[in-house]
């Protein structure tokens, strides 16, 4: 008992914990009606480490070529012990982190978070939205199911219709000319190692930069009435968290993620071929667009006015130069408004046509 | 003719090839004339290099019909319907002739065509009987492998009802005039024209195709047999060989019907309304036991495989996995294809051996789904403990939210 | 006094369920992780091989039937010794197909397909040949495997 007493100084002496005990103690959360939206970044961190947990657990078992990737998943839900657990909750959580994901972008914007000093919070968080999206395309592919296989081969194929640089990425993308198994190899890495990687950098910049400028609230009158980061906010956190864990468990078990069929690259597509729900949009917007658009080809029109847009959307802490504090403009907030209602309305379409 | 002829040739661009005169002439010609001459244009010959005096002689080099169309010449006009084998043959039976062109192609259709029904009737003076230009079509003679050609598999049962679904024409033999109507009917015109499998038979495969002739009373089982090797091996060892031989019964076709054939259930099995057996056996005998034993037998094990079937649904429908049940149903149904093909054994042994090994099978695959949708239960009560001590934890956290948010107000306001 | 009383029954309370709560929620949460990472009986997921027979089970001019995962396999030893393996399942209909030692070849009983002993199609309703798996003899067991 005296040794243990003894242990916890010594390690907080040679790690330095004062600085970050005293940090902590002093960081404050502001109070006010839109405060809910806050748990939205901790959410998404919470279910990216569950990711990456259970991503972990089933790379005990799982094996990226052509000829085992599928079994070895039918293996993962049959044979191993809780496998089904663990597989189920990968691919739920897989989803509802990109939920969150955009909702907390959303709420970023609209309670206009990324006004200055905070622009390299929004840029770093925009680019780990890209790394979730890609975390989310990569990871689709390995079951090596016939939905999987078809949907990133639809998805590569709008890839490669980029001017200029499409047939070097889709070449990249593929590992190829076509869908393979060395495109199995290569997501498994992005999927595994790369984007793990890149995203554990950007997340420590994100997260840095929201301890330093501290959190950010809409109007200088809502920044008055603050909470204690610790034990206020965490408790709340951690009923949010628990309330995730509850969730996912209750739609790993309910609603167990599927198996599918194997992949046969010789077998014609399945009519109704889509891609995962987060980029139905998309997809469906350039299944709209007429083929020639002039002299150019729609798909590539349709791709470069997305790209635009979401770099548009991206530039926003420089066109919105409204001072942090200020009343949110109205028009800005049009622009929000619209983006969401056309995510959701072509989702939806998306998913009924 | 002669100036029709020439003003026919002066309305063809300079720079035409030299042309066969037949087809420049009666391609300009209407009804009957020109017909064939337009037709020539899809036939295999034309691409091969023979041309319309190779068959009905001629000249075609020369524009002035009385040359081209000469008897000296060879012409021969409208060919006879009895000369049609003979002049097809020509060709046809000449081995080193058709070797360069195709050198697996038979040679021997005129001696088939001889020993066929159509081929003797042709014989003794019956013109209304098919000739080669019948199945094969005449100026338009397409390979068999081409699914335009009368005779492509796809097309083989229309060519022939042709002529064997027209009452009318029939009216002076003695056969029947309802084999394609029963055709359409039959699985294997299921399997050829639905599945697209062109192994499937059609009327060609079991009648033969120069040498039509239908099969002999006892050879019918043989030639069923020729697919259905196992039934009929069966069929060879078991008591109704001879019994049928005997009585001058048809093997297969008694029981299965000839062009009608039905996909074979269970139903055709034992002594119930609907059933074969009793057709032939009364209560009492031997035979009448065994075939019910055979039929109990089998429905035990497709009752069995239904049950199993069922099972194996849900718990997939519940979002198991049951790949392995599926694997174990999948073997006890065929050890249920197993023990019908036994049934053509006509003893009781064999099939109710099959049987019961297939129950067991099909008891497991069974048991595979009780114990997937127990598995999901088992889930089930997993989640809802964790549930309650999630909910626990999130009790005590809110409880110790609200005491904190108390004493933050109370010294707030103090 | 019975301000604090009240806050320190309550707060007893609060730590409990706290207490056992977080404790049993990260049992829950850990056992099946470190069942999970305990390997199941079956070893390995994917068969791409078996061990087929022994390698004194089969004599020259036979054949033999074994499980390939989840479909039948046949093993075959030529007349000349040599051992081949193919996947039993035709091409035709999905029957099992079975060697036929008096015309030393592979024949489905199903509806007369015949294969030779290189899986190609001899004659009969299959499409295509049948798919062929590598054979490796190690010691005893004559390993069977996917090719490529």
């Amino acid at each position: 008992m005296a040794d243990m007493q003894r242990i916890l100084p010594w390690l907080e002496d040679r790690l330095g914990l004062d600085a970050i005990r005293s940090f902590i103690a002093h960081k404050r959360v502001p109070v006010h009606s839109a405060t809910i939206w806050y748990y939205f970044g901790g959410i998404t961190l919470f279910l990216f480490m569950i990711q990456v947990l259970t991503g972990v657990l089933l790379l005990l078992y799982y094996r990226p070529t052509p000829s085992e990737a599928f079994e070895s998943i039918q293996f993962i839900m049959t044979k191993v012990e809780f496998g089904w657990l663990v597989r189920s909750i990968h691919s739920w959580s897989a989803n509802l982190m990109v939920l969150t994901a955009l909702i907390h972008m959303f709420s970023a914007f609209f309670l206009r978070a990324y006004r200055r000093p905070r622009e390299v919070t929004w840029l770093s968080g925009m680019l780990l939205l890209f790394l979730t999206l890609g975390f989310g395309f990569s990871g689709y592919l390995l079951p090596w199911n016939t939905v999987a296989f078809f949907a990133t081969k639809v998805g590569t194929d709008m890839a490669g219709t980029v001017p200029l640089i499409g047939p070097f990425l889709l070449k990249f993308l593929r590992g190829g000319e076509e869908v393979t198994g060395a495109t199995l190899t290569r997501f498994f890495g992005f999927h595994v190692a790369v984007l793990p990687g890149v995203t554990t950098i950007l997340l420590f910049v994100h997260l840095a930069m929201v301890q330093k400028w501290g959190m950010s609230a809409p109007t200088a009158e809502e920044e008055k009435h603050q909470m204690p980061f610790y034990p206020h906010f965490v408790l709340r956190e951690l009923v949010a968290w628990y309330g995730a864990l509850g969730i996912l468990g209750g739609l790993a078990a309910l609603f167990p993620w599927e198996l599918g069929t194997k992949a046969d690259a010789f077998a014609p597509a399945p009519a109704g071929i889509r891609p995962e729900w987060f980029f139905l949009a998309v997809f469906y917007n350039l299944k709209l667009i007429p083929s020639r658009i002039w002299i150019f080809e729609g798909e590539v029109l349709g791709i470069l006015a997305i790209t635009a847009g979401v770099v548009i959307w991206m530039l926003v802490p420089f066109w919105d130069r409204a001072p942090d504090g200020e009343k949110p403009r109205l028009w800005v907030t049009g622009v929000g408004v619209l983006v969401v209602t056309y995510m959701a309305v072509f989702t939806a379409l998306g998913y009924w046509t | 003719m002669a100036v029709l002829c020439a003003a026919a040739l002066t309305a063809q661009p300079a720079a035409e090839k030299q042309e066969d005169t037949c087809i420049a002439c009666h391609s300009e010609l209407e009804d009957e004339l020109g017909r064939p001459a337009k037709m020539f244009q899809d036939d295999l010959h034309r691409k091969l290099g023979f041309s319309c005096v190779d068959c009905h002689g001629g000249d075609a080099g020369s524009l002035d019909m009385e040359v081209s169309m000469s008897p000296s010449k060879g012409f021969l006009g409208k060919v006879s319907r009895r000369g049609i084998p003979e002049l097809c043959a020509r060709c046809h039976s000449n081995a080193e002739l058709i070797h360069p062109f195709n050198p697996r192609q038979r040679v021997d259709q005129l001696a088939l065509y001889r020993t066929s029904v159509h081929g003797k009737k042709l014989a003794q003076g019956d013109e209304q009987v098919a000739t080669c230009i019948d199945c094969h079509g005449v100026h338009d003679i397409r390979p068999s492998s081409d699914t335009l050609s009368p005779v492509h598999p796809l097309r083989i049962p229309q060519t022939c009802a042709k002529c064997h679904a027209d009452a009318e024409h029939m009216k002076a033999y003695s056969v029947p005039t309802t084999q394609f109507a029963e055709y359409e009917t039959s699985v294997h015109w299921n399997a050829l024209s639905a599945r697209g499998d062109l192994s499937a038979p059609s009327c060609a495969t079991c009648h033969g195709n120069h040498g039509a002739a239908p099969p002999g009373v006892n050879d019918v089982a043989q030639i069923c047999g020729t697919c259905h090797v196992v039934f009929e091996n069966a069929f060879k060892e078991s008591p109704h060989e001879q019994a049928f031989e005997d009585m001058g019964l048809r093997g297969c076709v008694t029981c299965h019907d000839n062009h009608a054939v039905q996909a074979a259930d269970l139903g055709m099995l034992g002594v119930a309304e609907g059933a074969v057996c009793a057709d032939c056996h009364s209560e009492g005998e031997d035979a009448y036991t065994v075939a019910a034993g055979m039929r109990t037998r089998l429905d035990e094990l497709s009752t069995a495989l239904r049950d199993a079937r069922e099972v194996l649904d849900r718990a997939e429908e519940a979002g198991m996995e049951i790949s392995e049940g599926r694997l174990q149903w999948s073997d006890a149904n065929e050890q249920l294809i197993r023990a019908s093909v036994q049934v053509h054994t006509f003893r009781a042994e064999p099939v109710e051996e099959t049987a019961a090994a297939g129950l067991k099978v099909a008891q497991d695959a069974r048991q595979a789904g009780f114990d997937a949708l127990d598995e999901k239960e088992f889930r089930r009560k997993g989640l809802g403990l964790s549930l309650i001590t999630i909910a626990f934890v999130i009790a005590g956290l809110i409880l110790a939210i609200r005491g904190l948010d108390q004493e933050t107000a109370k010294s707030d306001s103090t | 006094m019975t301000e604090l009383d009240g806050a320190g029954g309550r707060r007893g309370l609060m730590k409990a369920l706290l207490g056992t709560g977080f404790v049993a929620s990260i049992t829950s949460f850990l056992y099946p992780a470190v069942r999970f990472m305990m390997p199941p009986d079956e070893g390995e997921s994917a068969v791409n091989e078996v061990r087929a027979a022994g390698v004194d089970d089969i004599r020259a001019d036979s054949g033999l039937l074994f499980k390939f995962g989840n479909r039948p396999g046949i093993l075959v030893r030529t007349a000349g010794g040599e051992l081949r393996a193919f996947s039993a399942v035709c091409t035709h209909l999905n029957c099992t197909v079975q060697y036929a030692d008096d015309s030393h070849r592979i024949w489905c009983a199903c509806h007369n397909g015949i294969f030779d002993l290189n899986g190609r199609v001899v004659s009969g309703p299959p499409p295509d040949p049948l798919e062929e798996y590598a054979v490796n003899i190690r010691g005893e067991d004559v390993m069977v495997s996917r090719k490529g």
